[in-house]
């Protein structure tokens, strides 16, 4: 048997595409629970990271924050959150929120840290109040990095969301945890076949977000 | 009127950039502030739309302290034009010369054809209108930036060395086109530049500024020329202001001979020339100059035009400064300068040595002016 004969055997079991343990409730579970870590990631990181790159302060401290959130083991977080708050959905949020955060407010510091001076300059000599120089004339250049951020952000999360299936999370993570325990690799491999497929959704989605988000005049592509 | 008065800036480093700095800057003139790099210019041109806060002395628009309305305000009534033009990447070209009238609470159609009116004012053709930024060559973008500081119609512009990323031709264009621009609007212009031909070309007014803002001189550019106050407004000036300010005298004086001006179909008879003058110049039949010959050369009813030699540049008496008319001369093979009107007719020729002559009574009479002046 091949990884295909496997994929195929998963999908053409029909059983599967019903009840609690069926592919659409599996599927659903995760897009709610990653889009949630994601809203949840972006509603911190994104303002920290406008804020403080639009006042070009506080880098130190961010990077540090971001190798901190990098070289966070995974894995040992999540056992660390449940032992500490026990199983659930809440606890199950916590590394998803917590690996999200970083990608997302140091690339946004970058980006609009990043952002060609001069047009700011001429900006303030217009006299444009600084809340709107951040929204109006720095954000929709720094956008397409922003973007890049979330969408790691977002990547991650979909792969991260899958072992917090450990903690009773489901979602499709129940799939390949559940496969291997059973040694059902039609099972895992279908899983990570979902996964795969949900990770290559989410690049889509965020291409197209930047393709009707950012300006052509940023894009250059005319 | 803009009056700086007795204004220090220093900055949290403790750089003094500018020292008890008093200015009084002219309505409806260019007033170029020129000096070395680091010599406070920018300093000072951001403390008139508070970009910059003095540490010490006060600035006053209309006898007005500047500090007295909200700064947004004070910012909106002055265009600011900048090295790079700032433009905004994600906008379109009206729309970012729409900026400031947008922001001033103008509907967006008023504010787009106040932009394609600007667009044209400042020489950029509509077609651009929709264009982004980088799609623009650098003297474009800085078109707009200077019709994006104008769109509000702001009696002041400050400009910081707008011109100075362009390369000399484009740069020459824009400077005309700001001169041309400043005769139909007259606005009280502040214009910032370390290069000492543009401040004299563009300005009313020149302050010189020397390192640590302190002003050297302040002058219309005839007087910086005629009369540097010091060594280093003399060296600043360069090795050659005797003839940059040649621009400043008119050409419309110098007496012109006529008798060397020969047609292309003249008789035999008129193919001699005066003593004094070895080179005949050749017109054609409308009195356009072809070139010269020498009367040895010439035969009559058959003159080659292209065994002439070149004339050089023409200049036009009453328009052009003597410093043209010696360029002319200068360059012409035969040491005389050709004459011609508005229609590019021949109206006769002058020599080097009349030039000179000329010039020698600019320089002494000018002298006599700019003592009187003081
Ligand atoms: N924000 C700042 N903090 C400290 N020092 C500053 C600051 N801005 C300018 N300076 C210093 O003040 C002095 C004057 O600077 P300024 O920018 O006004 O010069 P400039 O005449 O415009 O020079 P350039 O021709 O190079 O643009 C310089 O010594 C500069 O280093
Ligand atoms: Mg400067």
């Amino acid at each position: 048997m091949n990884v295909l004969d496997y994929i195929s055997h998963f999908f053409g079991d029909g059983a599967l595409w019903h009840g609690y343990d069926g592919i659409p409730t599996r599927l659903g579970e995760h897009v709610v629970y990653s889009l949630e870590a994601l809203v949840l990631a972006a509603v911190i990181g994104l303002p920290v990271g406008l804020v403080t790159g639009h006042f070009g302060r506080g880098g130190n401290t961010l990077a540090l924050i971001a190798t901190g959130g990098r070289a966070l083991p995974t894995f040992g977080l999540l056992v660390l959150v449940v032992t500490w708050f026990g199983f659930g959905t809440g606890p199950a949020m916590v590394p998803l929120v917590v690996l999200a955060v970083p990608p997302i407010l140091v690339t946004t510091y970058e980006a609009v840290r990043s952002v060609d001076p001069s047009p700011v300059d001429a900006a303030r000599g217009m006299g444009i109040h600084e809340s709107r120089i951040l929204f109006r004339v720095e954000l929709p250049v720094a956008l397409p990095l922003i973007l890049s951020g979330l969408r790691s952000a977002a990547i991650q999360i979909v792969s991260t969301a899958t072992i917090a299936a450990y903690t009773g999370l489901g979602g499709l993570g129940r799939y390949i945890i559940d496969g291997l325990s059973q040694k059902n690799y039609e099972k895992v491999v279908g899983g990570a076949t979902l996964v795969a497929g949900m990770a290559l959704v989410t690049l889509l989605f965020f291409w197209a977000v930047s393709r009707f988000t950012v300006s052509p005049g940023v894009r250059r592509s005319e | 009127m803009i009056r700086i008065d007795q204004v220090t800036k220093r900055y949290a480093d403790g750089t003094v950039a500018v020292d008890r700095l008093s200015l009084d800057i002219p309505d409806r003139a260019i007033t170029v502030l020129v000096g070395p790099s680091g010599c406070g210019k920018t300093t000072t041109l951001r403390m008139i739309n508070r970009m910059v806060e003095p540490s010490e002395g006060t600035i006053l628009l209309d006898g007005a302290d500047i500090r007295d309305q909200p700064v947004n305000t004070l910012r909106r009534s002055m265009g600011y034009v900048i090295q790079n033009a700032g433009l905004f990447q994600h906008r379109t070209i009206l729309d970012n010369i729409a900026t400031v009238p947008r922001l001033l609470g103008w509907s967006k159609p008023k504010a787009r054809e106040r932009a394609a009116e600007l667009m044209g004012r400042v020489g950029l053709d509509t077609a651009l209108a929709k264009r982004y930024p980088y799609q623009l060559s650098g003297g474009q973008q800085q078109r707009v930036g200077v019709a994006r500081a104008l769109a509000a119609d702001p009696p002041v512009l400050l400009m910081d060395e707008p011109f100075s990323a362009v390369d000399p031709i484009v740069r020459k264009g824009l400077q005309d086109e700001l001169l041309r621009i400043q005769d139909e609007l007259g606005k009280t212009i502040v214009f910032v530049t370390h290069d000492i031909d543009e401040a004299i070309k563009l300005g009313t007014m020149v302050a010189v500024l020397r390192t640590g803002g302190h002003l050297a001189q302040y002058a219309p550019p005839a007087e910086l020329l005629t009369a540097p106050a010091d060594a280093f407004v003399e060296d600043f000036l360069g090795a050659d202001r005797g003839i940059r300010r040649l621009s400043f005298f008119p050409s419309a004086g110098l007496e012109l001979r006529t008798e060397p001006v020969v047609a292309m179909d003249a008789p035999a008879a008129r193919l001699t020339a005066p003593a004094d003058v070895p080179y005949l110049l050749v017109v054609d039949t409308d009195g356009r100059p072809l070139g010269w010959g020498a009367p040895d050369d010439l035969t009559a009813g058959a003159i080659d035009p292209a065994r002439l030699l070149n004339h050089g540049r023409p200049f036009t008496p009453g328009r052009d400064s003597l410093r043209t008319a010696l360029d002319g001369a200068v360059l012409s093979p035969t040491g005389w300068a050709v004459a011609v009107d508005d229609e590019g007719r021949a109206t006769g020729v002058v020599s080097q040595q009349v030039i000179g002559e000329a010039i020698r009574t600019a320089h002494a009479a000018g002298r006599e002016d700019v003592t009187a002046a003081r």
